[in-house]
């Protein structure tokens, strides 16, 4: 439990006069889940682009398995081990969910051009082994019902877990879940809480998720990180970060303030 | 109504999918081999033109239908091929080498113009790529110890090691191998995982990045491949006219091959061929309509931009997806006879309408 995976030190990114991300720093244990949380503007979905190298930080670095991440470049980062999803579904959507699946496998594509033209022996049983792969995740996410059918024809709830079924299709050792319970109902947010239990307990893959559902946050995640315009609020278990007083004033606001809205009313 | 019972997963891989789909197009196969003794001499040529158009077509379909990837001067590489293989066959290479260098040349040429798509999208690409498409053209016209300027030049026939390619049917033999190997590359790409590579840019870049596809790697490969095939269009064409200027490959060309893969419909294999058939035919149709048209209609220049034009509007607007959308409606409401119902092949589902237009 005690390996370092991920390890931000001194973050920051300026966008403009905006410093979206001001100094943070923070580790991921190998096997946790680490959630990120904050209100709207935070900078939670911020790091999470650093992190997939969409952003290059202004100043500060990021370690994967003692590599410096923001040395590589964007596409290779999920050959690193690292997948995603995005806050607002980022599917493609003319293909079906098993093409959707199978592009997920691309980091593990050993195949050539040359023999993919012809579709030689080698890229056919390449394939049969990539299906299969496929498969392990079709059956973990249940979505043997939605197997061929096109992503654009699918309800909101069901697009979300295809999502994450594309992130594990790359077999990632960190896998970024932004806002995974965002626009689900009930039923669909407590299916997900299982599915990234499972995904830390059954497949070993530490996860690092950015949510707003609190529920949800205090029953998967090991170690909270709260954000406020762009820096570090508080850190530690669900229950010690919801303790915080500097989280609670940012969430509800201080005392003082409540005192000074009595008095305006 | 065919229900496929699947139970392994090569069924998914195969290149036909079911019996009917060996049945049909092994007979359709069966007629293109035969039809040199079926058809007459004038329909064969059609035929011949039908399936240039294709390839050209198959290649620009993988770059805009299956890449995202618009390309207005996509005329330009059928230049580059034309005249590859026209200046190379006078110097009296043997087809397949002249072939090759014809497709290679234009897949370099290609790869210098995908640089702009790297950074530009939608608009900007084709802005990019139709002013390329006249700098080929001009290039052409200008550089007259090469290609003989607006004068333009003869094209040999084919030199295949004495084989006797010169014929309308030996020709068109030429064209149907080429063809129909040029389509199962196509469709090999499309079912390994640089097809699927291509589908993921098209749909979403940024997941694409994240999925790790090297964009800049694929966009490059989508526009090489599509004027490598471009290439291989021309040199046949060249073959065919037997005369090629540069003014056959100037930006109403390249409308032609965007009208080509629009028509037949974006995202098919088959739209690049039936794109291909309706080019080729609509003028046949447009002058046998004519006659019955008054005089000042029918006689009148431009008659067929109009009707292109027209026809444009009406699949843009009633058919996005094609022709070859259209032919699936029509099947599956066979199949499904009477079970079918209007929205089947809606791209959005309605609850979804306030969710994002698109």
């Amino acid at each position: 439990m005690s390996e370092l995976l991920l390890s931000a030190h001194n973050l920051s990114v300026r966008f403009g006069g905006v410093l979206a991300v001001n100094n943070v720093s923070f580790d991921v244990r190998r096997g946790e889940v680490f959630t990120l949380i904050g209100p709207n503007g935070a900078g939670k979905t911020t790091v999470f682009n650093l992190i997939s190298r969409i952003y290059t930080p202004t100043s500060g670095h990021i370690d994967f398995k003692g590599k410096t991440l923001t040395q590589v470049p964007p596409h290779a980062v999920a050959g690193l081990g690292i997948a995603r999803t995005f806050q607002n579904i980022e599917l493609f959507e003319h293909a079906s969910v098993l093409q959707n699946l199978l592009i997920g496998r691309h980091v593990h594509n050993r195949t050539g051009f040359w023999s993919q033209l012809l579709f030689s022996r080698s890229v056919h049983e390449a394939e049969l082994a990539t299906r299969r792969k496929v498969e392990e995740v079709i059956e973990f996410l249940d979505l043997q019902h939605y197997r061929d059918t096109l992503v654009a024809g699918l309800p909101y709830g069901v697009r979300k877990v295809v999502e994450l079924a594309r992130a594990l299709s790359t077999e990632p050792e960190l896998l970024l879940l932004d806002e995974p319970s965002s626009g689900l109902n009930v039923e669909e947010t407590s299916d997900m809480a299982f599915w990234i239990q499972d995904i830390q307990h059954d497949l070993g893959i530490t996860v690092l998720m950015v949510e707003h559902d609190m529920s949800l946050v205090s029953k998967v995640s090991d170690r909270v990180l709260a954000m406020n315009q762009g820096e570090v609020l508080a850190l530690g278990t669900p229950a010690q970060v919801q303790a915080d007083a500097a989280v609670i004033e940012a969430y509800l606001g201080g005392a003082d303030d409540a005192a000074s809205l009595r008095r305006a009313a | 109504m065919r229900f496929i019972f699947k139970t392994d997963y090569d069924q998914d891989i195969r290149l036909f999918q079911h019996g009917g789909h060996v049945f049909w197009y092994g007979l359709l196969l069966a007629f293109l081999i035969t039809a040199p003794w079926l058809i007459d001499e004038y329909w064969l040529a059609q035929m011949t033109f039908v399936m240039i158009y294709g390839v050209v077509g198959l290649g620009l379909m993988l770059l805009a239908g299956f890449t995202g990837l618009f390309s207005m001067g996509h005329a330009a590489f059928l230049g580059v091929g034309a005249y590859t293989e026209a200046v190379l066959t006078a110097k009296g290479w043997p087809f397949p080498l002249s072939l090759a260098m014809a497709a290679g040349l234009s897949a370099a040429v290609g790869a210098v113009v995908g640089l702009p798509a790297l950074r530009v999208k939608g608009i900007y690409l084709g802005i990019a790529t139709l002013s390329f498409g006249f700098i080929v053209e001009e290039g052409l016209a200008r550089w007259d110890s090469v290609t003989g300027g607006n004068a333009g030049m003869h094209v040999k026939a084919i030199n295949l090691w004495g084989l006797d390619t010169s014929s309308n049917e030996g020709f068109y033999g030429v064209c149907l191998v080429i063809t129909v190997l040029c389509t199962l590359a196509v469709m090999n790409l499309l079912r390994s995982p640089t097809g699927r590579a291509f589908v993921a840019i098209r749909d979403s870049e940024i997941s694409a990045q994240s999925m790790g596809i090297h964009l800049a790697r694929y966009k490059t490969l989508s526009f090489m491949i599509s004027a490598a095939l471009a290439g291989v269009g021309g040199a046949l064409y060249a073959h065919k006219l037997q005369f090629i200027s540069p003014d056959q490959f100037n930006i109403l060309q390249s409308v032609d091959l965007l009208l080509l893969v629009v028509i037949g419909g974006l995202g098919s294999i088959h739209g690049a061929f039936l794109g291909a058939i309706f080019l080729i035919t609509m003028p046949q149709l447009i002058s046998l309509g004519k006659d019955f048209l008054p005089a000042f209609i029918g006689q009148a220049p431009g008659l067929q931009g109009l009707v292109y034009g027209l026809v444009l509007i009406a699949f843009v607007m009633f058919e996005p997806m094609g022709l070859y959308g259209r032919w699936l409606k029509i099947r599956t409401w066979f199949q499904l006879f009477p079970f079918y119902r209007k929205g089947m092949f809606k791209r959005q589902k309605s609850f979804q309408k306030s969710d994002r237009l698109k």
